[in-house]
């Protein structure tokens, strides 16, 4: 309790959903309009309600130590980037109460402030003076910004002249060499190209090491588990899970399918299936059979359902369906190996499916189990969202999308092999 | 552990709000000079739009007072009579509208980071006094060319300005609080700086006001609200010495008003602060 340097207390936030007009600014015409309205006929509010109440955060409390790396995870609109916006002071809570001991800096965007027609030199101090830092501190690391940014030759160009790599790499450069106790970063490391990337996770990490708080959101499981120590899974403004990382990703990857990477049931009549065959067991792993929720694109998954014969001389076959997170059904796939056709005997199988790397597409998918008989048709049990995990691309040139950074589009991710010749 | 402790509570009173305030001088400066340097990037005559601008606007109105046949005091050119006038008349405008429409222009840096908003729109009024500032240049050019000694009353001028500069400030705190809300305002600045231009004494002198038989007392009263006639008169009593003087009543209800407006500017600006980036 005594070493929180970040203490969150009840903290609920509301906004005013108008359902009439879309602006975000009223016009003083519609307050006019209303008011008179309301004399005419002062319910009027209420039988036709034009706005109604959406609390963004609901009563998050959570404590951070004295360098902790705490991430924040979550949907879109789970409410990460209202929790920060409070934290930086930008909106104030409806209700509760934080405490901060310490000196805040928050990076929610690279490149607050920019100005186009500034010149690099310029913006690196106007930024750096908006991101708190004061002009000897600016002036004493401004070499080492400068060389972190590695735009050097371009420094007295205007930056509306920079390439929007370099922009980046200039705007993340100023804010890599903030000095606070705390610092808050929402997801700004999607930016620039994979190399940059890692060496703003590289800068963040040594931040980190040297006793800094970090507060950091992202979608990036990978970013995340790289870098903190402990994670807020954020869901409908609440908190979910607070914990560990492993544990806290899991329940998020979980939370999106209902489905986690291994799936087992205990009580074998109540398990999927019929008095010829039930499900044991379903899992998604590596190729070294470790259990994972999430694999790098690049490297082969296996799903392995287990399961039991339970009467002598059945012929059967095994079929995994792969969907995406939008539920588009991706590819079925069933057993043609030497068992195939063959009289099975009673006894516990494993059927391993083999997904080649450079297959699904980055995000998660969730996979569907069944075993079926072809001759006549039955289908024993189908078993839908299994296991589920994510594909994630550390982005190092290897797979698919080799130094593209933007939104890689497409249900599928295959390394295909392409050939140019000048005709 | 570090000093710094910092509550957050919806409706709270930040206790050191001012002390914040200060704290952040050294983005209140940045910004200031990012608008300096921002303001003539890419014209082919730069700093010379300051000077160009209230030229052409003296030019006019002292042709309009002319026309009119408003009264000059004698042993004064018209065109300094003008000059004394349009030049802090000029101030006002610019750092009124500038600092209305300035979190506006700004809304980017409300949404990501902390600061006393303040800071914005006071920027913006530095900015304009530094253009003040190079515009003063005409007046000194004219009083060379008219051999015009200014009298030791032009030890007050810097009072007069500050006038200025409150108003500007005050009303200018106002409505940029007010059109983060209502983008109305946004016509409606451009109106009052319209609007403000004739009633307010550039043309004429408040002589032609408060020694004109044909307006009646009511009239006269209102028009000593404007908080611009005092600084004009002010500025022209420094300058040109008791030949224009200061009409005294008028002088300190438009004082009054100024400082009332930058009370209420500061209480509205202030109340309204926190849910900006909410709304804006």
């Amino acid at each position: 309790m005594s070493n929180a340097i970040i203490t969150v207390e009840n903290v609920s936030k509301s906004y005013i959903l108008k359902h009439q007009n879309a602006e975000r600014y009223t016009a003083l015409r519609d307050v006019i309009a209303s008011k008179t309205k309301n004399i005419f006929n002062p319910k009027s509010e209420i039988r036709n309600p034009k706005s109604e109440q959406f609390w963004a955060l609901k009563d998050v409390s959570f404590e951070v130590k004295q360098g902790e790396r705490v991430g924040i995870i979550g949907r879109n609109g789970a409410g990460k980037s209202t929790l920060l916006k409070i934290l930086s002071r930008i909106v104030t809570p409806t209700k509760g109460r934080i405490t901060i001991e310490g000196r805040v800096a928050s990076l929610l965007e690279v490149g607050t402030g920019f100005h186009p027609e500034l010149t690099g030199r310029e913006n690196i101090f106007l930024n750096g003076s908006i991101l708190g830092m004061n002009k000897a501190e600016i002036k004493k690391k401004f070499d080492e910004i400068v060389a972190f940014s590695e735009v050097e030759k371009f420094l007295d160009t205007p930056v509306k002249r920079y390439s929007s790599g370099m922009y980046v790499r200039l705007a993340f450069a100023v804010a890599a060499h903030l000095e606070p106790e705390i610092l808050i970063v929402d997801e700004v490391l999607a930016v620039g190209d994979a190399q940059f990337q890692k060496k703003c996770l590289g800068k963040m990490q040594d931040v980190s090491e040297n006793g800094k708080t970090i507060l950091f959101v992202s979608h990036n499981m990978d970013a995340i588990t790289r870098l903190c120590d402990k994670t807020i899974l954020l869901k409908d403004g609440t908190i979910a899970f607070e914990g560990e990382t492993e544990k806290a990703i899991t329940s998020y990857l979980s939370g999106q399918f209902g489905v986690s990477s291994k799936k087992t049931w205990n009580n074998l009549n109540l398990a999927p299936g019929n008095d010829k065959v039930r499900l044991l067991e379903v899992t998604a792993h590596d190729e070294n059979f470790n259990v994972n929720n999430k694999f790098n694109i690049t490297g082969k998954i296996g799903i392995t359902m287990k399961y039991q014969v339970l009467q002598d001389q059945e012929i059967i076959t095994e079929s995994f369906n792969v969907f995406n997170e939008n539920g588009v059904h991706l590819f079925s796939s069933h057993d043609l190996s030497e068992i195939k056709n063959k009289v099975r005997q009673k006894g516990i199988y494993t059927s391993t499916m083999w997904i080649p790397g450079n297959t699904l597409a980055e995000g998660t998918h969730s996979v569907s189990a069944a075993v079926m008989k072809l001759y006549p048709f039955d289908i024993y049990f189908h078993e839908m969202d299994a296991v589920g995990f994510t594909i994630y691309d550390s982005i190092n040139g290897d797979s698919a999308r080799g130094d593209y950074m933007q939104h890689f589009p497409g249900v599928m991710r295959p390394l295909l092999q392409w050939e140019t010749k000048i005709y | 552990m570090s000093k710094h402790r910092i509550v957050i509570e919806p409706g709270s009173e930040s206790a050191n709000y001012w002390k914040d305030l200060w704290n952040y001088r050294g983005l209140f400066y940045f910004l200031a000079w990012r608008d300096i340097l921002v303001r003539y990037k890419q014209t082919a005559i730069g700093i010379a739009w300051s000077v160009l601008r209230p030229l052409l606007t003296i030019f006019v109105m002292a042709f309009i007072g002319w026309l009119f046949n408003s009264n000059v005091p004698s042993g004064v050119p018209r065109i300094l009579l003008v000059t004394a006038a349009t030049l802090p008349w000029q101030f006002f405008a610019s750092a009124f509208s500038e600092a209305s429409n300035s979190l506006v222009v700004n809304s980017n840096l409300l949404t990501k980071v902390y600061f006393p908003r303040l800071i914005v729109p006071a920027s913006t009024v530095i900015v304009c006094l530094i253009d003040f500032l190079i515009s003063f240049v005409i007046l000194v050019g004219m009083m060379f060319y008219y051999k015009f000694l200014p009298g030791i009353n032009i030890i007050f001028l810097p009072l007069f300005l500050l006038l200025a500069l409150l108003t500007a400030m005050g009303t200018g705190l106002y409505i940029a609080a007010l059109n983060v809300k209502y983008r109305d305002f946004r016509y409606v600045i451009p109106f009052i700086v319209q609007f403000g231009l004739y009633v307010s004494p550039i043309a004429f002198s408040s002589s032609d006001i408060y020694n004109s038989a044909k307006i009646p007392q009511t009239v006269k009263y209102i028009y000593s609200l404007n908080p611009m006639v005092s600084v004009i008169d002010g500025f022209r009593w420094c300058i040109l010495g008791e030949a224009s003087p200061i009409y005294f009543n008028g002088f300190f209800i438009s004082i009054l008003i100024s400082i009332l407006f930058l009370f209420i500017g500061i209480l509205y600006f202030r109340k309204m602060e926190k849910s900006f980036a909410d709304v804006i």
